[in-house]
Order: structure tokens, then C-alpha cells, then sequence
């Protein structure tokens, strides 16, 4: 609709690490300046704590927050809030730019389910995605659980849940020089860990998505199961493996790529929302 | 006696004891395991299914692993009328309580408890599951 893609660009061709969220208790929009200046000096105060810093080289951490209205799905949904983290070093300082060293955001893609019958002063923004080193993540994160008394939790995507991503994507319209539909597994029990990788043209995942999807714009189970079935059937008819008694741990497509660990990447702007709302769903389920 | 798939080989018909209950394990984490029982169920007659097979679904710790939907498996047992049991085979404490649980309807399908056949015990266990 009005969405601005550049707002929304940073988004693109990065790996996102997924959280779940539960709701944040006295969160105020009006205060971000405030906040980002705590987190700043929450920040300085816990790398001073034990990591030797270079003499001479000071290294500064710049944190700016932002709310990005045009990431939600619908009204009821809470305005995306955008945590960036910068690193200015003093060494040469005027004429340095600023470098992102971490960014990590709060978003509610249709997470009604959540926020529908929550109090007041809570607010609901159920998956959190970050991208940049751990130790930031760790520290972003222990000072909103602290601040705002809310409960961080890695999100991991079931084969079930990859099965689900697969077939949506693979179904979606092919663009130009599409990528291959991609599959990973994992072999369990070997002494030697295995993994498989089944790769699909994707003129063809589409086809068998398209004679099996019975009502364009809604998927049930069923149609999942039987486009699997179809790709298990197809691989062992080739190499007599069972894939369907493997671990299903990554999936690709041109659309998003997504690994069971809680990573996703998501490729095209198109499908930002239908993407985001899938994950939505999948941290609202976590938390409740 | 433990066998990946049915039918059971026929060379050892003669040797074979009588059948008395029937578990049928399906993995949650793997979507084989359901379709192997699925495909297994052909081969059993109509008889046993009065309270002599039972469904196991197993590892229900790892619920970020799991492949196979919970649904369709209580749906299966509903289709065939038996019973479906939960369990976590890598706790100790679980997989003996399932152990001891598979013992007594064992008791009970093979007639060792007087007054209770495997019929009314697996009308009893759907009743108390609705």
C-alpha cells in the first residue's frame, strides 16, 4: 500500500537472528530520545566492566532509536521500534563517519492474537530481529528486559514450521533470474554428522504448488503435506533416501530463506509483510 | 518383539506366538514414522483394532523438532478406534511410567485381569480421553 520501500530496505539481504518478545510494561513512544541515551550509558558501563580496551583507541557506542510506522500489518499493530547501534572511534574523529556496528528491531506483523486483550501499559511488539555481534544483542537485550520488565526468547522454526515456509514461498510468483528452491537436512544418529541438500528449479516448485494449492490465497495443512510428500517421493524414487525421516533444517527460495536455528533472510520487498506476519505468528505461539 | 514395518515376514507364522496388543510408535520428529504406520495399518485385521492397538507418539520434549502435527495423529487413533499414549523416551522417569502403562494393558489384552477385557478397557480410555 503506502509503504515506502527505501524506509524499509534495510530490511532486505540480511541475515535476521529471531526473538520473541512478550509485551513491554510502561513503554513510552515520546521518551526514544531518553531511552537511547540510557542504553548508551548502560552500554559504556558494561564494556567498561571487563574487556580491555586499546590504549588510545576509544571507542564510542551511539545508539539511536526510531519507530517505523510503516512496518506493521494492520492499526491494531504497534508502530515497528528500530534499535541502531553505531561505533564512532576517537582516533580520528572529525572526519569519520559513523559506522553500524548493530541493529535489531521490534515489529508486530498482525499480532492481534497478543495484543488483542492486553492491559493498557503494556505494549505488544512480539518478534525481535537482530543483526550484528551476540554481545550487543545480549546487552540491548538485558537492558529492555530490565527497563521494561519483558522476557527475551530465541525463536527456533520447526521442520514443520520450515515445510509450512517452503511450500508458501515456492508458490509465489518467479521473478527474473530466480534461485534455485533449496532444501537442507540433516541425517540424525550418524557419527559423522550429514547433511543433504535438495535443490528444485523453480519454475518446477511452483508447478506442483500450483496443481496442488486448491484455493489461491489461502493454504491449509493438507496441501503442505502433499507437496512435501510429492518432493519426499521424488528424492527417494532418485536415491532411495527417506528426506522425510530426516531433520528438515533450512529452507531457500528466491522469496526468504529461513534455518531452523531462527534465521531468516528475506530477499524481496513484495513479500516483507506476509513474511513478517508468518513470523509474527510463530513468536506469538512461543510465548503463549 | 519389535518390527519396523508390517507385514511380519511369514517364514516365522508357525513359530510365532499369539499377538496380544499391537503399539504402533510414531516419532514426532520424523514425518517417515507416520507414514510407515499409516502404511502398516493395511496389514492388520480388522479384530485387533477392538482394543488391542495402541499409537505411541514419542518425543514430545522437542517441541522445535517436531515434523509430524499432533492432530493427525489423534485423528488416526480416532479412525481406528484405539488409543493414543505421550511420551518423552529420553527422560528416564516417563519412559518407564509409558513402560509399566504398555505392561498393563498388555495384562489386560492378553486376559490375565479377570473382569476387564480389551474391549472395555479401550472403551473406558476413549471415554476418559472426550
Amino acid at each position: 500500500e503506502n509503504v515506502d520501500p527505501q524506509k524499509t530496505a534495510f530490511v532486505l539481504r540480511k541475515a535476521w537472528t529471531l526473538y520473541s518478545v512478550t509485551p513491554l510494561y510502561r513503554f513510552h513512544r515520546a521518551r526514544l530520545r531518553d531511552y537511547a541515551r540510557l542504553l548508551g550509558a548502560f552500554i559504556a558501563a558494561e564494556k567498561q566492566k571487563g574487556l580491555a580496551v586499546e590504549v588510545g583507541v576509544e571507542l564510542d557506542i551511539k545508539v539511536a532509536l526510531s519507530s517505523l510506522a510503516e512496518l506493521r500489518g494492520s492499526e491494531q499493530d504497534q508502530a515497528a521500534l528500530l534499535v541502531q547501534l553505531s561505533m564512532r572511534s576517537r582516533a580520528s574523529s572529525r572526519n569519520s563517519e559513523d559506522k553500524l556496528v548493530w541493529s535489531g528491531w521490534f515489529c508486530s506483523v498482525y499480532g492481534d492474537d497478543l495484543s488483542e486483550n492486553m492491559p493498557k501499559d503494556f505494549t505488544c511488539l512480539p518478534l525481535f530481529l537482530t543483526h550484528g555481534a551476540e554481545s550487543y544483542t545480549s546487552m540491548v537485550g538485558s537492558w529492555f528486559q530490565k527497563t521494561f520488565d519483558c522476557c527475551f526468547c530465541r525463536l527456533a522454526i520447526s521442520p514443520l514450521n520450515l515445510s509450512w515456509m517452503v511450500a508458501m514461498w515456492a508458490g509465489c510468483k518467479a521473478d527474473r533470474a530466480a534461485s534455485a528452491v533449496e532444501l537442507v537436512f540433516s541425517v540424525p544418529r550418524l557419527p559423522q554428522p550429514l547433511n543433504i541438500s535438495y535443490a528444485i528449479h523453480p519454475e518446477d516448485a511452483k508447478a506442483l504448488w500450483d496443481t496442488v494449492q486448491k484455493t489461491p490465497g489461502e493454504i491449509t495443512q493438507e496441501e503442505v503435506d502433499v507437496f512435501m510428500d510429492c518432493l519426499y517421493a521424488h528424492f527417494h524414487r532418485h536415491f532411495k533416501i527417506h528426506l522425510s525421516a530426516a531433520k528438515l533444517v533450512k529452507v531457500s527460495t528466491e522469496v526468504a530463506s529461513a534455518h531452523c536455528d531462527g534465521i531468516v533472510k528475506i530477499l524481496h520487498s513484495q513479500y516483507l509483510p506476509g513474511v513478517l506476519m508468518l513470523l509474527t505468528e510463530l513468536a506469538i505461539s512461543q510465548i503463549q | 518383539h519389535l518390527a519396523t514395518s508390517l507385514p511380519l515376514p511369514s517364514e516365522r507364522d508357525h513359530l510365532r506366538p499369539r499377538i496380544d496388543l499391537i503399539v504402533f510408535m510414531i516419532d514426532i520428529k520424523s514425518k517417515y514414522s507416520l507414514k510407515n504406520v499409516e502404511a502398516s495399518l493395511a496389514h492388520v485385521d480388522a479384530s485387533f483394532f477392538l482394543g488391542k492397538v495402541c499409537f505411541l507418539l514419542t518425543g514430545l520434549g522437542r517441541v522445535n523438532a517436531c515434523n509430524v502435527e499432533t492432530n493427525a495423529v489423534c485423528k488416526l487413533g480416532e479412525t481406528y478406534c484405539s488409543p493414543v499414549l505421550f511420551c518423552e523416551l529420553e527422560l528416564e522417569g516417563i519412559r518407564v511410567a509409558t513402560a509399566q502403562r504398555l505392561l498393563r494393558m498388555l495384562q489386560i489384552c492378553a486376559g490375565h485381569i479377570p473382569g476387564v477385557s480389551a474391549l472395555s478397557f479401550g472403551s473406558l480410555m476413549r471415554n476418559s480421553d472426550d
